[in-house]
């Protein structure tokens, strides 16, 4: 018994007797303003997945075209008389121009297509067919002969034509580029079945290109640029930033100087990326000579960005190892070293992993930076070799994109929608890989 | 008072020789003064209990013997620690070699995250204890059995150390501790975290553990210093308040402050 409740005087003014079935004014309050909290986080997320549903769609509507393209496809059968004849000739690409063509009245005979067509509307219709055909036969004589089964890239307007992105309102007069009477002919040859959308692997597989020949433009020596720049990462920012963590973490002594470096890092995290783009222009081309546009660069510069990052997540799994297992390592006798190595860093790895992943992603989408070292040049062949991939010229996936977004040709816009699409598949990938590694290497104990 | 046991049933095993031998010993955490003045003698093959209440430093002289306080960065140790003669606060002595020697047992079992037999064999290894496998299996055969869990866990040498019970977990601890061939077994609060079952186990194995080792045990239950214990440490507020027989502390305590804790009145 204290004195605070022995000396108490009665209450002068009885509690009134409240009933539990009625809610009071108070916790009305108390409910409403729960409801409009959650309210208010239904919408926050309602706005969040609408906006993300509309970028979605964008990019798999204006994209996905990218991926598909109008051929010619023709079961075609050239004589070794045909070949000698075409290649005795003045102007040999006409002669195998005029071969297409009649096999192609052949056909159109055969399916019941009726259509008026002359060579320079073939020309401007299929592209050049006689020298892509030209160019087959030279290659490889050993198919004169044979049928082979031709599957040519049409003219990029047949594509957007086909695409829809094309009609006959667009064409106000007939230009060198295209006639009227073209689009009744395309009708006709998708019909009989040689004009068709096919995958476009050259989009994936193939390099940039001029406003010549805009349909044949692919990111392959991007991926392959954005691919030798991540090697790079990789080979340089796990193993410094693993080993700069370990030491502050488990080394370090705790001073105002390693409180300073500490600071920095995390500084370091939220610089924005053109600022290390100027410091590579600074340090790594201007100072040290490197080759510009050149992916080992690249790679330097992305290091630098992805190395706050590993250094953070890699201390806070350092830190989350529990200090218990520290200590029954130096209870039988481990020494600091053994004990990190042996025991801290396995159990530490899964975060180590999934925050590289992430820096990874993180670089892999950097544009900024790479613009400031000239990485965003013409890519019009890949690297001859693999280590020569590293020094020479070479452009990323997103420089790419934005290369070809700025460009005037709409063809290029759908590359570029296109080249997001393939962007997005990578980073996809890689989160994916980092979930699973965490998943799998889930804490033991 | 309680119901102590006869702790001389193994009265020949107890020695007299003095195995460490601790002088005006002084910890300061940062400015607290966390030991104040201890000196005591631990002897060889003999279980030395240290109780007191929550803060009054028993575990803080416990880490001292082993040096774990090393890695704290705002402890200080001063006064001296002779081991067999030997001060191990010297310059030339190497903590990692002190450990091997000074094996710990923690207050939460924390068996590595690896294979029971990887747990037991860790020490020996790193050590060099063992020249071939045939060598570290009967290694880690004899450190299992002498922490009695051989029996539950022979057939399972590869299952996961963290997959065991609670109090097997411990047991593996103190194998994994005494893998080492150890002359001092520190054990900080070896049973806090286990069931009384489990707590019995682990106290029939460390009066087997004194026919080998020095022993000494933190221990929060009076009950257990008295089972275990032939000598019994109490310290209070960082001072050693009363060092003696257990069965003299327990039953005729010399200090007022021995016999308010043991029966209750503070702590």
């Amino acid at each position: 018994m204290t004195d605070a409740t022995a000396n108490t005087p009665a209450d002068p003014k009885p509690k009134p007797k409240t009933s539990l079935l009625a809610a009071d004014a108070r916790t009305n309050a108390r409910n409403a303003a729960e409801k409009r909290f959650q309210y208010f986080g239904l919408a926050a997320i309602a706005a969040g997945a609408f906006f993300l549903v509309v970028l979605v769609f964008a990019i798999l509507s204006n994209g996905l075209p990218a991926f598909k393209q109008a051929v010619v496809k023709m079961d075609f059968t050239l004589t070794q008389a045909q070949f000698d004849e075409a290649e005795s000739a003045t102007l040999k690409t006409k002669v195998y121009t005029g071969y297409f063509i009649s096999a192609l009245e052949q056909k159109l005979q055969a399916e019941g297509v009726t259509a008026q067509f002359d060579a320079k509307a073939i020309d401007r219709i299929l592209g050049k067919v006689g020298g892509q055909m030209r160019g087959f036969y030279r290659e490889n004589p050993d198919k004169i002969g044979q049928e082979i089964s031709f599957e040519l890239p049409a003219a990029s307007r047949v594509d957007r034509y086909l695409k829809g992105g094309f009609t006959r309102a667009d064409l106000t007069s007939d230009n060198r580029f295209f006639h009227q009477s073209d689009f009744d002919l395309v009708d006709a040859l998708k019909d009989a079945g040689i004009v068709r959308s096919a995958f476009n692997w050259t989009f994936i597989t193939g390099v940039d290109t001029g406003v010549d020949n805009a349909g044949g433009a692919g990111i392959g020596a991007s991926v392959l640029g954005s691919f030798l720049m991540m090697l790079v990462v990789l080979c340089l920012a796990l193993p410094i930033g693993v080993a700069a963590s370990i030491y502050l973490e488990e080394f370090a002594p705790k001073n105002r100087f390693t409180d300073f470096i500490e600071v920095n890092i995390s500084n370091l995290a939220a610089v924005p990326s053109i600022v290390f783009g100027i410091l590579g222009l600074a340090v790594f081309i201007q100072f040290m000579h490197l080759p510009q546009s050149a992916p080992l660069v690249g790679g330097l510069v992305l290091t630098l960005m992805t190395l706050p990052t590993i250094i953070i997540s890699t201390r806070a799994s350092l830190k989350s190892v529990p200090p218990s297992i520290r200590d029954a390592a130096l209870g039988v006798g481990a020494s600091k070293m053994q004990s990190v190595f042996h025991h801290v860093l396995p159990l530490a790895a899964p975060g180590i992993l999934t925050g590289t992943i992430i820096g990874l992603a993180q670089a892999l989408g950097e544009t900024a930076p790479l613009l400031l070292i000239g990485m965003v040049g013409f890519i019009a062949r890949y690297p001859d070799s693999f280590l020569g991939g590293f020094e020479g010229p070479n452009s990323a996936m997103p420089a790419q994109i934005y290369n070809w977004a700025s460009r005037s040709d709409v063809v290029f816009t759908e590359k570029a929608w296109g080249g997001i699409i393939i962007l997005l598949a990578f980073l996809l990938t890689m989160n994916i890989i980092a979930i699973i590694l965490r998943r799998r290497f889930e804490r033991r104990w | 008072m309680y119901d102590i046991p006869n702790t001389n049933r193994d009265a020949a095993v107890e020695s007299n020789e003095v195995k460490f031998k601790c002088t005006d010993c002084q910890v300061y955490y940062g400015d607290t003064h966390a030991i104040k003045d201890v000196s005591c003698d631990l002897r060889d093959r003999t279980v030395t209990a240290f109780i007191g209440p929550s803060g009054c430093g028993k575990s803080t002289f416990l880490r001292c013997l082993n040096r774990m306080n090393d890695t704290i960065d705002v402890a200080r140790v001063q006064g001296s620690f002779l081991l067999d003669g030997e001060d191990i606060y010297d310059k030339k002595v190497d903590p990692v070699q002190l450990r091997a020697k000074v094996g710990m047992v923690f207050q939460k079992p924390n068996p590595f995250p690896k294979s029971i037999y990887d747990n037991v064999a860790y020490g020996p290894r790193i050590h060099g204890l063992a020249k071939n496998k045939a060598e570290l299996d009967d290694i880690v055969e004899k450190a299992l059995r002498r922490g009695a869990i051989w029996n539950e866990v022979k057939d399972r040498l590869d299952a996961p150390g963290t997959g065991l019970s609670g109090g097997q977990q411990q047991r593996l601890c103190i194998a994994r501790a005494v893998a080492t061939e150890p002359e001092v077994l520190l054990m900080d609060e070896p049973c806090s975290a286990l069931d009384p079952i489990a707590t019995s186990q682990v106290e029939e194995l460390i009066d087997e553990l004194r026919e080998n080792f020095s022993v000494v045990i933190v221990t929060h239950s009076m009950q257990q210093a008295a089972r275990v214990s032939q000598k019994t440490a109490f310290f209070h507020l960082g001072n050693l308040v009363e060092f003696g027989d257990t069965n003299q502390i327990f039953t005729n305590p010399q200090d007022s402050r021995t016999e308010s804790y043991i029966t209750g009145r503070i702590g």
